[in-house]
């Protein structure tokens, strides 16, 4: 038998359930590469060791009493600390909850411990999921495990760094403006963004309640269907899921999509995107022809990206998107105030504002002040209208947009990141520059379609290069399918960095 | 309408959004606000005055629970993160000044 780690999470369940290898063993293995690996890596906020062999063990047990076993038993997993754990801690990666202990699980969580799934840990993210290059971390910078002087993207950069360095065999993630995609890109794995409303959001921390989904971060395109599988569904504790059945997603994965149509948003591929970047998907969507797909030419003329003489990129997307993101930001986040958990100041106060403001001012980072501050700036009274009312407006174009692509083929093919990983400290100067690293993935968030960001090729200094197919509302079945034919044709879905490997 | 942030509207901001700030953040928050401002501007090349806002990416209409009690956490559950704590109460300083 290979060894665990290099297994994904479909064989290794199929191992356990065969007797050829155990939950326990490879509970141990991961702890072990985990051991082996973070000093570099730093994925993780919180290991949770002891738990994960006690669950290894009862999955075990019940394997030996010929108990049915449910579809991930005794899969080694790992939760982005943005998601409430009844155990460990919830930290967001931010002094605000550094000590926060949450009374209940994430749905998504709960689900996958019910269909066997072992938690390892909790794994570091931009503090409250706020950021693109998992830098900006009350805690530490989580490192790229193809290039340790790089970032591993953001903010699920902990979750994508320990599925990319094998310290997990998959991990869940959140995606508000591309937290899935990016990291998943920048990391050479596959990540699902799932349609708004999908995935229940009960037990994920709060950052832009209309665009945040929780989804996989995985190996492969049949990984991150199971996962999704298993976390997806309608949830009454999340008012805004979506009482829809949920197709099987592995079913027909294998079966190649006939006459797909894809389409190429000639607005993504300017000047703006790395030309290995452009070039790497335009192979891709050269392997699709060659498979029977046909390609057209669509436009997304909301989610243009401009350059100036500058050479500054701007896009209506992006300033829609922050300052959407920024005032449910401002709003959600203001329940940090030092009175019922969380960090409160010892300072003395004299009065119940300072209480707030002191705590607010010592337990939030740089990135999230700014943020709030924006958020409250774009909301006040006298600004409304002009911003907030505005960017709602515009976000209505950009969904529309994508409403009239569908008309004309079946998904988009898109980049994810402008370039490869960027190295650490590279864009943490300026809020602005950081921001961009988003501009090919927030529309999808604006629109609340689905996106599932796949490695296309290698690029010549040997960093993953990612590519997402978008498709309409609840199209989950055909972004796998469509995911799969590349996965089968390429052979960048089994590439691992130098320093994962056993 | 204001096209900068200045050093007043910055410590406007900052008690509207309940966040003390040092004369320095004043300062740096001012000079990356605006500049991202400006960014936002962008958004006034779009005609929008007959675009319905859109708030919500999927369209739901009321979600109605039913009226009957559900188990909720109890006071050990519900304080076990209180900052500080005086019997089954949060404690937070005097709020109400003596005069």
């Amino acid at each position: 038998m290979p060894q665990i780690p290099t297994l994904t999470a479909v064989q290794l369940a199929e191992a356990i359930a065969s007797g050829q290898t155990s939950a326990l063993e490879a509970t141990q293995a991961y702890l072990a590469a985990i051991e082996k690996l973070e000093p570099q890596i730093a994925a993780f906020n919180q290991v949770l060791a002891d738990r994960a062999v006690q669950h290894a063990k009862n999955i075990d047990a019940k394997r030996q009493s010929h108990q049915h076993l449910p579809p991930l038993a005794g899969v080694p997993v790992a939760i982005k600390d943005n998601m409430c754990t009844s155990y460990g801690h919830t930290t967001c990666s931010s002094k605000m909850l550094a000590n926060f202990r949450s009374p209940y699980t994430t749905t998504a969580v709960a689900k996958l411990e019910a269909a066997g799934a072992v938690v390892l840990g909790k794994t570091n993210l931009d503090e409250f999921a706020m950021g693109s290059s998992t830098e900006n971390s009350a805690f530490a910078a989580t490192h790229n495990p193809w290039d340790t002087d790089r970032v591993p993207g953001g903010s699920s950069g902990g979750s994508a760094a320990a599925v990319a360095a094998r310290e997990c065999a998959a991990a869940l993630g959140s995606d508000t403006g591309g937290s899935i995609r990016q990291p998943a890109a920048m990391c050479g794995v596959v990540g699902l963004k799932p349609t708004y409303g999908r995935v229940s959001r009960y037990g994920l921390v709060a950052y832009g309640s209309s665009l945040d989904q929780i989804g996989p971060l995985a190996r492969d395109v049949p990984d991150a269907a199971l996962l999704t599988q298993v976390i997806a569904g309608h949830d009454a504790r999340d008012s805004t899921s979506v009482p829809r059945p949920v197709p099987d997603y592995t079913a027909q994965l294998d079966e190649p999509i006939e006459g797909l149509r894809i389409g190429l948003p000639k607005e993504f591929y300017s000047e703006a995107l790395d030309e290995q970047i452009d070039d790497a998907i335009h192979k891709a969507a050269d392997a699709y022809k060659s498979a029977g797909a046909q390609i057209v030419e669509v436009t997304l003329p909301h989610s243009r990206i401009d350059t100036d003489e500058a050479g500054q990129l701007s896009s209506y997307a992006v300033a829609c998107y922050y300052i959407v993101a920024m005032a449910e930001a401002a709003s959600n986040l203001a329940r940090y105030d030092g009175v019922h958990f969380g960090h409160r100041t010892d300072e003395p106060v004299g009065d119940i504002i300072e209480l707030y403001s002191k705590t607010r001012s010592e337990g939030f980072g740089e990135e999230i002040k700014r943020r709030i501050m924006l958020g409250t700036f774009t909301l006040s009274s006298g600004y409304y209208d002009a911003y907030y009312n505005k960017a709602l407006k515009v976000r209505r174009l950009i969904a529309n947009d994508f409403t009239e692509a569908f008309k004309t083929c079946d998904v988009l093919l898109c980049p994810v990141a402008p370039t490869t990983a960027f190295k650490l400290g590279e864009k943490t100067d300026d809020p602005l520059t950081m921001y961009l690293a988003d501009i090919y993935t927030i529309s999808v968030n604006l629109a609340g379609v689905p996106s599932l960001s796949l490695p296309a090729a290698l690029s010549k200094d040997n960093l993953p290069i990612g590519m997402q197919i978008v498709g309409p509302l609840f199209s989950e079945s055909t972004l796998f399918r469509a995911g799969r034919m590349y996965e089968k044709v390429s052979n960048v879905a089994r590439l691992t960095p130098a320093l994962a490997a056993c | 309408m204001s096209e900068t942030i200045d050093a007043d509207l910055v410590r406007h901001i900052g008690k509207l959004a309940r966040i003390e700030l040092s004369e320095q953040q004043v300062e740096m928050f001012g000079r990356q606000m605006s500049d991202i401002l400006v960014y936002f501007h962008k958004l006034r090349e779009l005609e929008t005055e007959d675009i319905e806002p859109m708030a919500h990416a999927v369209q739901s209409s009321n979600v109605f629970a039913a009226d009957c009690p559900q188990p909720s956490l109890g006071p050990d559950q519900a304080l076990a993160n209180a900052p500080q704590r005086d019997g089954n109460f949060f404690k937070v300083p005097k709020v109400i000044g003596d005069s």
